[in-house]
């Protein structure tokens, strides 16, 4: 970083670390208020003013992976006594955990949406970003007919809200049978991301000398070994930034999820919400899914984060 | 080792042509170098060879065999390109290895280490062997290059410019060091350059590419006493050729207002002579003319002098004591001067 200096650069300096802050301020807010809540007691999670100070407690997350119902009277001291800590928690709160017949605690809805979640979203990453990187390999390296209007049409399938096409999309789903299921969502998912994906790594590709490639053509490799040998590798730091992007749209995609699903293959983004209308909305439950699901995608981009900072700069600093 | 053949090999990306009816024939073990300016299609001929382009039109031998169809790993040929030949995430060793680790030509381990032992040695690279290629200096990347390329025993080996992003210490260096390299594999070599000076020093025979067309092949001593043109005669030798339009009056080379004796050649047709600044004297008799500018370089003086209109440089000893604005009398050596068709530029000795 460029020492700083002069009198006018020290200003400028400042002014721009309060804007950064300021911005900071705005942005870690709300994720902020989140996390508070979720480890709130129930009854002061919505006072006014809003509780800043407060002892945190554990008992959102058990209620979020349990399935719960409203106590009529609080229970004997016996089967309080006998409860395990977590479930005591939650008879605090004047509620208790559903059992089954033979005991077993009956887990809430959530494990299974968030596994839902994992399971469309990484999928439909790893297709849109395969499909993506070698049909940009195929667009950068090799002389396609009319390329740019077949990129501009693949930009194109971009343009269209996809909200728009969401009926259509139904009414086909359903035709086919694919409403409702992993699949379904998978492959909505690859195909918002695959236009984007292949211009990003177009980007990237482009930025690879194709030098090397001949070199190891000449030195005896097929072109599918100069790819996997020298290409991918050096494509790395643009396949992470396109990762993420397609992660994080997979991830937070909430319209086609809500409309296309509803119990087997339902993702988390339209289930945490669906809770605020059973019974009596607990806002700490709601905070808790909410928490949760901010972590992988925290977790991935944090992994991939060298990668990152090199691929935003779309190949200019490259080296 | 091998003997490769270039006959009648068009090349046109588009509507551009970069190679027009090229034919080369280079012998088994030559060191030939293609001379060119850039975008002469001198790394089109190679990649040509190599197979990494398809000729357009024309075919491709080596050894006898029609490879025209092959493609680049098939052919057997190691390839030393103008730049990013490194694999940049692999280190020296396992750029050495790359090559001898193809599938198409599988080599044992005790075989690699072995071979990648020798290369280092030969090319004093040893030190390096364990860094990152991204870690190197111009002329230590260089050497590797070539080092990847000799670390196995193909049929012919391809060099594309790789001295010409060095200083001219090192190129020097490595100039002696690849021709010395040749001799002792005794291998085919085809070498690229732009630089005249690296194609006489170190070809066997050289060819003078213009823009696609291969103008005139021959040994650096042909190429140089002999120009088929004024472009090759322009081309190589530093400074230049002299070249100046006239014609022959009576036993006399006129050219503007210098007139010099030559025999032998027809009168009054128009033509250009060419001389080489070692064959112009200063000094006695002669044409008058004045010395405008004076280099030392050392063994020697390049003097730029002004006949009437023309500008001629003559190479003279250092203990010929010239200064800038001196008059002196210009003479040169009749048995040496070119004569090139004015109207075609072609010279006459080649049917001009
Ligand atoms: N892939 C390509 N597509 C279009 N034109 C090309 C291609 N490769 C080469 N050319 C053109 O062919 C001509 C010869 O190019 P080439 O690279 O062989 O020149 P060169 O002699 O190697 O030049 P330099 O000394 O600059 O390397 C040039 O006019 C170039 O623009
Ligand atoms: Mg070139």
């Amino acid at each position: 970083m460029a020492a700083v200096r002069t009198r006018g650069e020290v200003i400028r300096h400042r002014l721009s670390v309060t804007a950064v802050l300021v911005i900071l301020l705005i942005t870690l807010a709300p994720i902020f208020w989140i996390t508070a809540t979720a480890f709130k007691p129930r009854n002061l999670a919505t006072t006014m003013p809003p509780t800043v100070f407060f002892e945190p407690e554990i008992s959102p997350f058990v209620k979020l992976f349990t399935k719960r119902s409203q106590l009529r009277e609080p229970p004997t001291e016996e089967v309080y006594n006998a409860a395990p800590w977590w479930e005591k928690t939650v008879f605090d709160g004047g509620e208790k955990v559903v059992r089954s017949g033979r005991g077993e605690v009956q887990p809430s809805g959530y494990p299974s949406r968030f596994l839902n979640s994992l399971i469309v979203a990484i999928t439909s990453t790893v297709l849109a970003v395969s499909m993506g990187t070698i049909t940009a390999y195929g667009f950068s390296r090799f002389k396609v007919k009319g390329e740019d209007d077949w990129l501009f049409f693949i930009l194109s399938t971009r343009m269209l809200p996809p909200v728009v096409v969401a009926i259509p999309m139904f009414l086909m789903y359903r035709a086919v049978g694919l409403n409702d299921t992993h699949l379904g969502l998978i492959i909505l998912y690859t195909a918002f991301n695959l236009s984007f994906s292949v211009w990003l790594m177009k980007g990237f590709i482009d930025e690879i000398p194709k030098e090397y490639e001949d070199a190891a053509l000449v030195d005896g490799y097929t072109r599918m070994q100069a790819f996997f040998k020298i290409v991918l590798p050096e494509a790395a730091t643009g396949i992470a930034a396109t990762a993420v992007f397609c992660f994080i749209t997979a991830w937070n995609e909430y319209a086609f999820a809500l409309i296309m699903t509803n119990r087997r293959a339902q993702t988390a983004p339209p289930f945490i919400p669906s809770q605020v209308g059973s019974g009596l909305p607990d806002w700490t439950v709601i905070a808790a899914g909410t928490f949760l699901f901010l972590l992988p995608v925290a977790i991935f981009t944090f992994l991939l984060r060298n990668h990152l900072l090199r691929g935003m700069s779309f190949g200019a600093i490259r080296k | 080792m091998a003997h490769i053949e270039l006959r009648g090999v068009t090349k046109t990306f588009g509507a551009a042509r970069a190679l027009s009816d090229l034919s080369l024939d280079i012998a088994d073990g030559q060191f030939f170098v293609l001379l060119g300016e850039t975008g002469a299609g001198k790394t089109t001929t190679l990649r040509l060879i190599a197979g990494l382009e398809k000729p357009t039109e024309g075919r491709v031998f080596i050894d006898g065999q029609d490879v025209t169809g092959w493609g680049a790993a098939e052919r057997d040929v190691a390839l030393v390109l103008q730049q990013y030949s490194l694999y940049p995430r692999y280190t020296v060793r396992q750029n050495l290895e790359f090559p001898l680790k193809s599938p198409i030509r599988p080599s044992s381990p005790a075989e690699i280490a072995a071979r990648v032992a020798r290369v280092a040695k030969t090319l004093r690279i040893e030190h390096l062997l364990d860094r990152k290629t991204d870690r190197l200096s111009g002329g230590e990347m260089q050497r590797v290059s070539i080092g990847r390329a000799i670390v196995r025993t193909p049929k012919v080996f391809l060099m594309d410019e790789p001295l010409s992003a060095l200083d001219a210490k090192l190129r020097e260096a490595l100039r002696a060091e690849l021709k010395d390299l040749q001799m002792n594999l005794g291998e085919t070599f085809l070498f690229v350059t732009h630089d005249q000076v690296e194609a006489m020093s170190m070809g066997d025979r050289i060819g003078v590419l213009n823009k696609g067309v291969l103008v005139q092949v021959g040994t650096p001593h042909e190429i140089y006493t002999n120009p088929i043109n004024t472009f090759v005669a322009r081309a190589v030798g530093s400074p230049a050729m002299n070249l100046m339009p006239g014609a022959v009056e009576r036993g006399q080379a006129v050219a503007g207002s210098l007139r010099l004796p030559l025999e032998g050649a027809e009168s009054g047709r128009p033509l250009i002579f060419g001389i080489r600044p070692e064959d112009l004297e200063l000094g006695g008799e002669g044409a008058p003319a004045r010395v405008v500018d004076v280099e030392n370089h050392g063994v020697e003086k390049i003097v730029t002098l002004q006949v009437g209109a023309q500008a001629l440089r003559a190479t003279v000893p250092v203990t010929l004591r010239v200064v800038a604005g001196d008059a002196v009398g210009l003479g040169w050596n009749p048995g040496k001067v070119v004569l090139f068709d004015q109207a075609t530029g072609r010279s006459l000795r080649h049917g001009g």
